[in-house]
């Protein structure tokens, strides 16, 4: 893109070089262009685009290699982290990062994301946590709040047959071997703000070498949940905010000093 | 090279090494543990990759982002644990990106139990996974020849940017025989088309997926294509006493080993018997079982550690009227070369080949 | 020439390592040989048994139903072997804790104090090695001088100081073999 030498001291808005120009196959209203957007103004900040390597999920994110310019992979349903470990160990010096759902982190993967989290891998995880299982069409998932309707959730989430939401980056945090893990959300422009600098942080993390680091981002999903695109928004800061309190659930001493160097 | 007496399973894992294997991801499973346990002193003293993984679905998806870089690399287990490698056997294949999968196998179903077996020849040769394909598999029958075709199937693997399994069982993980080991070679380039962060170059991207019909057949044509060519040059077999022979014994790995035994007997008692083992099991050695059989056989004895799986592809290259009689042991049995033995001079006995007393 | 060898006992008494130990030799006489254990829980159980054969020629099977030898160093293996020697066959028995008998005619029996001669020896360790003497001195599966090279050579650095009193159990091993076979010529 080239523009007049004039108009380049003005600019206040660039599409990320790391941010392929096309459009995505997302639903109106959806948080994955934001949540991609991000990821794209960090990798374009810390200049690693070349070195950076995705590992997309199973789910609506699955063509996010497409969307991002940087090499990527497509993992199986639930185990980008142990795809990223075999990545990451093969090529220590590149930056390997995870994107995935709440069905992929959640529930198929739950035991790949733990232990790459105990062994402390040098990856970064993007998780986007929609509570609902969006490429499937709107089923119940393992983040769905109680009462929740989804399209196998009919009667609402009854946490006594259907079992209770699992608040992963709780989980995660309490694991040794994790040095940053975070939950934000991307339902309005200060929060957004947040999650970018926090998605950055959790990039450093892994140039520094400190451990595994991930950022949770409460996402809308207005085509599944049955809502306008505003409604969806305020329906994350309303339900799901409360259930999933935003914070740094683990920032280990060495990360904060990389955050305050920032 | 010298002679050494040498474990199989540990073998094996250092035949691996000297074949260039930068990651090893695994998990512990008998029979094949020591060679899960041979590398993670050996690759971590060279400064390569050892994970052990929390299972053995993580496992082979550790291998499958390994392979995506271009390193050599390779996971082991034992067959309830190769059935957990299903889901990312596919994918790799679909990917196209080479990989080595080393299977003991064991007897099943189920936890079933840690004996020799053969019982994963449907489940490696037929399509490990989900999808439309066959993986490379290859059997050794001996120590020294667990070692060649570990060097072979890394070879294989890069060569045709595929799954290679190479399979056996804890008679030939757990056996000590003197083999040859050859020297460490050097770790082969990263190939071109490997992951390895877009510096320099246009991004690469490595997925299984293939959204259209169109796209997808698109990409298994070309697997299938792959496939053919594999098909028509990889075939390996090994024949004993094959000379003049009218009834052929067909075993692979183990039970082609102890079927050696019986054949040979069966020759000191005069009857005209030689043995075929297939060397690679997919693609099965069917072109030169069927010059074989054109030249003069006239009842094969199968002799499997299963219930018959590889005689069906016996059957697919010998035709409906071959008479073929099966010696099979089931459940982590292994056969006997006196048992095979009789029912060789059986068989031999309804062509006329012996006479009633034969072997006794 | 082809001798299939049975080694079985408790865990700890050496088992693997005599049936290693025949394997290393008859490989460093030029000889074909397989060494295979029985593995997994069995091992955990405390009992411990190996198959060695050794051939002029390349071995078929590495599994014997019938073994030419079985040297067995407690009753259990003594009850679980005793019938399975083939006839003309060896039967080495480690008499010291051995109970067990058998009425067999077709095969050789050697009776040998292997757990007593080690002790005496001050090292109960030894058993396999007189067992093993023992074993030499009615069937030749490899020769003992080849024996003594082997064991000289591949001892492990740590246990040099075992060297002298393997090589003098083997010595007893053969002796006491001798001297049983010699009173039934």
């Amino acid at each position: 893109m080239t523009l007049h030498e004039d108009l380049v001291r003005t600019v206040v808005y660039q599409h990320p070089q790391a941010l392929e120009a096309i459009s995505t196959h997302y639903c109106p209203g959806c948080t994955h262009g934001i949540a991609h957007r991000l990821i794209a103004e960090v990798i374009d900040e810390l200049g690693i685009q070349e070195q950076t390597i995705l590992v997309a999920p199973v789910g609506c994110a699955v063509f996010a290699y497409d969307y991002l310019a940087v090499d990527g992979v497509e993992a199986a349903h639930g185990r980008a982290p142990a795809m990223a470990t075999g990545i990451k160990r093969s090529l220590p010096d590149r930056i390997v990062f995870t994107y995935q759902g709440d069905g992929d982190l959640a529930a198929i993967g739950t035991a790949e994301i733990i232990h790459a989290a105990a062994r402390g891998e040098h990856i970064t995880t993007i998780f986007i946590n929609n509570a609902i299982y969006g490429m499937t069409g709107g089923q119940m998932a393992p983040t769905s709040l109680p009462d929740q309707r989804t399209t196998s959730s009919p009667f609402g989430r009854n946490p006594a047959i259907a079992g209770n939401p699992i608040r992963m980056t709780e989980l995660i945090a309490a694991i040794e071997g994790s040095a940053y893990v975070v939950r934000r959300s991307l339902h309005n422009v200060r929060e957004i703000r947040k999650a970018k600098k926090a998605i950055k942080t959790a990039f450093r993390v892994q140039q520094a070498g400190l451990g595994f680091a991930m950022v949770e981002l409460l996402s809308a999903c207005p085509t599944n949940w049955g809502l306008s695109a505003p409604d969806a928004l305020k329906w994350v800061e309303e339900h799901m905010v409360p259930y999933y309190p935003l914070g740094d659930y683990k920032v280990l001493d060495a990360v904060k000093a990389l955050e305050d160097r920032e | 090279m010298t002679v050494q007496l040498l474990k199989g399973n540990v073998a094996i894992a250092e035949a691996a090494v000297r074949a260039g294997l930068e990651a090893y991801f695994g998990y512990p499973i008998t029979p094949q543990t020591e060679l899960l346990e041979h590398l993670s002193a050996r690759m971590v003293e060279l400064g390569r990759v050892f994970v052990q993984a929390e299972s053995e679905v993580a496992a082979i998806n550790m291998v499958y982002g390994a392979a995506c870089t271009g390193v050599r690399t390779m996971t082991s287990s034992s067959s309830p644990g190769v059935s957990l490698m299903q889901e990312g056997l596919s994918y790799i294949a679909a990917s196209e990106v080479p990989c080595v999968v080393v299977d003991m196998m064991r007897g099943g179903p189920g936890l079933g139990n840690i004996q020799p077996s053969q019982a994963d020849y449907f489940q490696v040769t037929r399509s490990a996974g989900h999808g439309d394909y066959h993986p490379i598999v290859l059997a050794p029958a001996s120590v020294q020849e667990a070692i060649d075709l570990t060097f072979l199937a890394f070879d294989l693997a890069d060569q045709y940017r595929h799954v290679v399994l190479l399979v056996g069982d804890g008679l030939i993980g757990q056996m000590m025989e003197p083999a040859e080991m050859p020297e460490m070679r050097p770790i082969r380039p990263r190939p071109d088309w490997a992951i390895t962060g877009a510096k320099g170059r246009s991004k690469h991207v490595i997925t299984s997926i293939n959204l259209t019909a169109e796209e997808n057949e698109a990409a298994n044509r070309r697997i299938q294509a792959r496939l053919a060519v594999i098909r028509a040059r990889e075939q390996r077999s090994v024949e004993h006493y094959i000379e003049g022979a009218k009834v052929l014994v067909i075993g692979f790995g183990t039970s082609g080993r102890v079927a050696q035994s019986a054949v040979k007997m069966a020759r000191e008692a005069g009857i005209p018997v030689g043995l075929f083992r297939p060397v690679t099991l997919w693609p099965f050695p069917e072109d030169r079982l069927r010059a074989l059989v054109d030249d003069g056989v006239e009842a094969i004895v199968v002799v499997e550690m299963n219930a018959g799986q590889m005689l069906e592809d016996v059957r697919l290259v010998v035709g409906r009227e071959m008479p073929i009689a099966l010696h099979s042991r089931l459940g982590g049995a292994v056969p006997l070369p006196e048992d095979i033995l009789e029912d060789i001079v059986a068989v031999a006995q309804k062509l006329g080949l012996a006479g009633p007393e034969t072997v006794r | 020439m082809q001798e299939e060898v049975i080694f079985a006992g408790f865990g700890g008494q050496g088992v693997l390592f005599a049936g290693q130990l025949l394997a290393y030799t008859a490989m460093d006489e030029g000889k074909h040989v397989t060494w295979i254990p029985s593995y997994g829980p069995e091992m955990r159980g405390g009992t411990a048994n190996c198959t060695v054969v050794v051939s002029d020629e390349p071995i078929g099977s590495p599994l014997v139903s019938r073994p030419s030898i079985a040297v067995v160093f407690n009753n259990p293996s003594m009850i679980k072997y005793r019938d399975q020697v083939k006839p003309g066959g060896l039967l080495v028995v480690n008499i010291s804790i051995v109970e067990a008998t058998t009425r067999r005619e077709d095969i050789t029996i050697l009776n040998i104090p292997a757990t007593e001669t080690a002790n005496a020896l001050g090292e109960t360790r030894l058993t396999n090695m007189i067992l093993m003497g023992a074993m030499l001195a009615a069937r030749p599966v490899v020769s003992v001088e080849t024996l003594r090279q082997t064991i000289i050579e591949r001892l492990p650095k740590r246990r040099q100081d075992l060297l002298a009193l393997n090589l003098e159990a083997i010595t007893k091993g053969v002796e006491l073999a001798q001297a049983q076979l010699v009173a039934r010529a």
